[in-house]
């Protein structure tokens, strides 16, 4: 395997995308994503310098609304599916030192 | 005919004849539901109260002319990634297990304008990220050609509900073959319209710029009037497309003379099972003998269009998932001592492996150093088979093959070895990398008894000439059994 | 002797748009509100919901631009920035990294030394994050997701300022700007404008730049002024000592003087910036920027000009009034009912100000309207109020735009103008103060004011003091 992925990227990987992996899952974790780079790496055999990236197909352009309030009141609504709720505000655990 | 093995046109014809009614139908849908949902596991979720409630206030507006589309009256399943106001909406996924939508998918509301009833919400693969339906929170669902096998994915929940009659039609989402797979797994028509086509608004992203909603259905004239009734151009969907050609029921047309089909070598070589093989190429050669030009040619490109889908998809799908977190919605993990353990134990618990395996990679491949040897790379690579299309377009109207390499694997064989079932995907994958439509019809059936499909690729925005294409072949082919008329 | 240190200041201004709507929804952006009234799925991250961009948002961000002289990027886009915050319901906030809406741009400050231009970097255009309360009984966080969406534009500068005063000097233009365009009302008080502070030592001379760090959290222009320099000291004071400066967001706590690095194992600075697959390009062409720069309004350069030909009053009045968009508006609009300008600066600069300096208010809080300030302005003139009540009148308005014709009515202070009455009151003071009248009458002028002054008290404000002056006088002779 070409990828050699450390214990450190995954706990890095762990930090950025919110995962905490058990060390089982851990090592799993290192053997797939070495794996998949390796065959992501096969992208690197076409030249693609003088390519520019593609992010959407074709060229939908200048989507707009205009500033016109549309909405109204839908906090009941909104909170109805917060797994913690005070106030009408949803409730985290807390966030300031 | 027993009223379950009539498509969705036929029912809305016959309820307009008054031959049967809405409610009926919904009866008779939520009977087979009885007869077999315990052992195929289609939906995660079903309503017959509601659909009832519905079919009667349907069945009035039809008696009274203010229904009168190709679909009133007819029984829907949707996928469960699609938002439906007031009805459970999990992705299949513990971290949306308690989600109830405020609003409705405008796809589904497309629907339900033109008088189709929502049964239910069905079962597919955490997130849409899978090929065969087992990575559901929720079980498995069987294939009803042989429970034994999968139904394909991610919409395996809806091609499955249409195979076995557990409803008339469905909705499915289609980010790298999960319509089309699954239809062709399932014996059912599935397409994938041109990106833009349908709203979607609604839909829980998964990969944005490649997702795309479709059809299920048991024919070809079925698929044109499901996507004739959920085509708009939605202003909340900035990368909704306006067209003036969404009139697709009248491209039911039996003509393919002077077509021009292109059959890429690319598609047929040592992956391929023989049977596949050969049910695919008895397809073209209908064509043929029906007045197309058919040729081989290469595509160029192919074994590339994994890889920069993997990398384009779970970078995007990292982003898009990033959202469940234990704060607004959904699952919340319990006895978290302060913020980010919250964030961590939450979605630790609340996504399945495959989800987690896509959003560590997606993280990665966006990670700084990273993003321009894999992101940007991706998008090259993405530019260089659009343009591989292009060109393939430039001489061929349709480009005709395999949906998959095999007939649906048995339960349990394909998620060890995840770049193995990734590679499943490679005739599927493309189509959504370049944007294009792609639609999926049975063609045959293997040694096994199971289904094979044949898959046609048109152009952006050429929908209708890929229907007429298929619609030719239907018919040309002759009746094919499905599995819930067995 | 101890080594001389310049310091190296660049901005990062955020900006919120005076937009009725939030930059990719339509949920209104009206400050305050019952929390969480004003969402939707899309500005609380709902799944499925999707983002459209608010061409106002687009509008405002390229006038800014024009009037910074920037370049408008012709083919911009929007990213991802994504982190995990509960103020930021999609956990990725919907910004402009890549391919931002201007480049390249300059103001111009005037300071002690004369005129400098500063660089403008970039002005991008993103959503505002929602805003976290404590809950100190229970010991949670209560999340409110009233401004989540509320577009903004973050300026940056280049290193360009050496100086606290060059900073507020900045800030002062910059502000002007923006209020001039309209595109915002720049409260530093309600966050409407919010700047950091990005600052790092060197030795005199010295041609590198040294380490930065960010200053977050600053509320006013004091709190700004403070913040540079404490960062400016603790900078010296590492480098002094042999130690270096750290590079980081550092949160400035202005009743204590001092700041704190803002770090967290769990925050990574990594953002994973990528094109945002749910929205699309921004095509910008020739014709649409034309229009847009036929769109801008009169600056203050040009106003100044315009009001010297235009209206009869001094220079200092004018540079006062068209420092602030919004006293220039009033202004005008006033002149424009009452055709009086040199009435309507004197009430501007005289009343308006010190009443704004004594509330701490600026500008932009006023609330009367042109059409009050012109009525009391002709109630003055007819003679109907006399200054002193019309003072008492313009504070009322001042609090609440209250009408002064309605005002003056319902409180009675309409000057008595029967010269019956008028004339008994002043028998009566004449006849009570005997010594007084003995004083005019022997030459004493003094004596005089002080008759005036009884009878308008007698008369309890409401009479015209000339009037009375000229009838005692009259009745003296």
């Amino acid at each position: 395997m070409a990828n050699v992925i450390s214990d450190e990227t995954i706990e890095y990987v762990g930090i950025l995308a919110k995962l905490e992996l058990s060390e089982d899952e851990k090592e799993q974790a290192k053997k797939d994503m070495g794996s998949m780079l390796d065959y992501i790496d096969k992208l690197g055999e076409l030249d693609t310098s003088s390519v520019e990236p593609m992010s959407h197909v074709f060229p939908v352009e200048n989507v707009f609304r205009e500033d016109v309030v549309t909405n109204g009141d839908m906090r009941d609504e909104l909170l109805s599916n917060a797994p913690g709720e005070k106030d009408g505000m949803f409730v985290v655990p807390r966030t300031f030192d | 005919m027993k009223l379950t093995d009539m498509t969705a046109v036929e029912l809305s014809a016959a309820i307009k004849e008054k031959k049967t009614t809405v409610m009926e139908a919904v009866e008779a849908v939520f009977e087979k539901i009885a007869e077999k949902e315990e052992s195929l596991n289609c939906y995660v979720t079903l309503d017959q109260e509601g659909a009832l409630r519905r079919a009667r206030e349907v069945q009035k507006r039809i008696e009274a002319g203010e229904l009168t589309g190709p679909l009133a009256g007819v029984p829907v399943a949707v996928k469960d990634n699609m938002c439906t106001k007031g009805m459970l909406t999990t992705c299949s996924s513990k971290i949306l297990e308690n989600f109830v939508p405020t609003y409705t998918a405008e796809a589904v509301i497309k629907l339900e304008e033109a008088g189709a009833v929502i049964i239910g919400k069905t079962n597919m693969d955490e997130f849409a990220m899978g090929s065969t339906t087992e990575t559901s929170a929720y079980g498995a669902t069987k294939n009803p050609w042989n429970e034994a096998h999968v139904p394909g994915g991610s919409s395996g929940g809806s091609a499955a509900a249409v195979a076995a009659g557990e409803c008339f039609m469905a909705l499915g989402s289609d980010t790298g073959g999960s319509i089309r797979q699954p239809a062709s797994f399932c014996g059912v028509v599935g397409m994938k319209p041109t990106y833009g086509t349908v709203s979607r608004y609604g839909l829980i992203a998964y990969g944005s710029s490649l997702d795309q909603i479709g059809p299920l259905c048991k024919d070809v004239t079925d698929c044109a009037a499901i996507l004739e009734t959920i085509a708009s151009h939605d202003e909340k969907d900035s990368t909704s497309v306006k067209r003036d050609d969404t009139d697709f029921m009248s491209a039911l047309v039996e003509d393919v003379k002077g077509m021009r089909i292109g059959i890429p070598r690319d598609y047929f070589t040592e992956g391929l099972s023989a049977e596949v093989r050969e049910s695919v190429l008895a397809a073209a050669q209908l064509l043929r003998q029906a007045g197309a030009v058919v040729e081989e040619f290469d595509l160029s490109l192919v074994d590339y269009a994994i890889p920069a889908y993997y990398t384009i998809a779970s970078a995007e799908a990292s982003s898009n998932l990033e959202r469940f977190d234990g704060v607004k919605y959904g699952y919340r993990a319990q006895d978290c001592e302060g913020l980010h353990p919250m964030y961590k134990k939450t979605r630790s618990e609340g996504f399945g492996v495959e989800v987690k395996r896509r959003i560590m990679l997606g993280s990665f491949v966006l990670s700084s150093g990273y993003y321009d040897a894999y992101y940007l790379k991706a998008l090259r690579v993405k530019a260089l088979i659009k343009k591989a299309f292009d060109d393939a377009f430039a001489k061929y109207d349709i480009i005709l093959g395999p949906a998959a390499p095999t007939t649906a694997p048995e339960l349990g064989k394909s998620l060890q070895d995840p770049i193995k079932m990734y590679l499943g995907d490679i005739y599927t994958i493309s189509v959504n990398l370049a944007g294009l439509p792609g639609i999926c019809l049975p063609c045959g059936i293997d040694g096994k008894g199971l289904p094979i499909g044949v898959q046609m690729i048109g152009n952006c925005f050429e929908e209708k000439k890929l229907l007429r294409a298929a619609y030719t072949y239907e018919r040309a082919r002759g009746t094919f059994v499905r599995r819930g008329e067995v | 002797m101890g080594k001389q240190y310049e310091t190296v200041i660049g901005l990062e201004v955020h900006v919120e748009l005076a937009t009725k709507t939030k930059i990719f929804c339509g949920c209104s952006t009206a400050f305050g509100g019952t929390p969480n009234t004003h969402t939707c799925p899309v500005c609380t991250g709902m799944p499925g919901s999707l983002p459209v961009l608010n061409k106002q948002v687009l509008e405002y961000a390229v006038s800014v631009g024009l009037a910074t002289n920037c370049d408008i990027t012709r083919y911009c886009k929007f990213d991802r920035k994504n982190y995990f915050y509960p103020d930021n319901p999609q956990n990725y906030q919907i910004s402009q990294l890549y391919l931002p809406i201007c480049r390249n741009g300059y103001i111009e400050i005037e300071t002690a030394d004369g005129t400098k231009k500063v660089g403008i970097h970039e002005i991008h255009m993103e959503e505002d994050a929602g805003k976290l309360i404590h809950d100190e009984w229970e010991d949670c966080t209560l999340v409110d997701y009233n401004r989540s969406g509320v577009p903004l534009i973050e300026i940056v500068s280049e290193p360009d300022m050496r100086s606290a005063e060059e900073v507020i000097a900045y800030l002062e233009k910059l502000r002007m700007l923006i209020q001039y365009l309209g595109a915002s009302d720049c409260k530093l008080q309600e966050g409407s404008m919010r700047a950091d502070v990005n600052l790092s030592v060197r030795e005199a001379g010295a041609a590198q730049l040294g380490t930065r760090t960010e200053m977050k959290n600053l509320n006013s222009f004091k709190a700004i002024m403070r913040a540079i320099e404490g960062e400016r000291e603790r900078q010296i004071d590492l480098l002094e000592s042999g130690e270096a400066v750290v590079q980081e967001t550092r949160r400035w706590d202005d009743t204590k003087g001092c700041s704190y690095a803002m770090r967290s194992k769990e925050d990574a600075q990594d953002y994973r910036y990528f094109p945002d697959p749910d929205l699309v390009p921004i095509h910008i062409s020739e014709e649409w920027l034309a229009e847009r720069r036929d769109a801008l309004p009169e600056f203050r350069t040009e106003k100044i000009v315009r009001y010297k030909e235009e209206y009869e009053i001094p220079d200092y009045d004018i540079d006062i009034i068209t420092g602030s968009k919004r006293l220039a508006d009033l202004f005008e609009e006033t002149v424009a009912i009452c055709k009086e300008p040199k009435k309507v600066s004197n009430w501007l600069m005289g009343e308006t100000m010190r009443l704004l300096k004594e509330q701490g208010k600026e500008p932009e809080d006023i609330v009367f309207s042109p059409a009050h300030l012109a009525k009391l302005i002709a109630m003055t003139e007819s003679k109907e109020i006399n200054g002193t009540v019309a003072k008492e009148v313009f504070e009322a308005m001042f609090e609440s735009d209250v009408d002064p014709a309605q005002y003056v009515e319902e409180k009675g202070l309409k000057t008595v103008n029967d010269t019956g009455a008028l004339q008994k009151t002043l028998e009566e003071i004449i006849a009570a103060n005997p010594q007084s009248v003995a004083d005019y009458r022997g030459g004493k002028e003094k004596a005089l004011g002080f008759l005036v002054g009884q009878t308008m008290k007698a008369m309890k404000g409401k009479a015209d003091p000339g009037l009375i002056n000229k009838m005692l006088r009259e009745m003296l002779s």
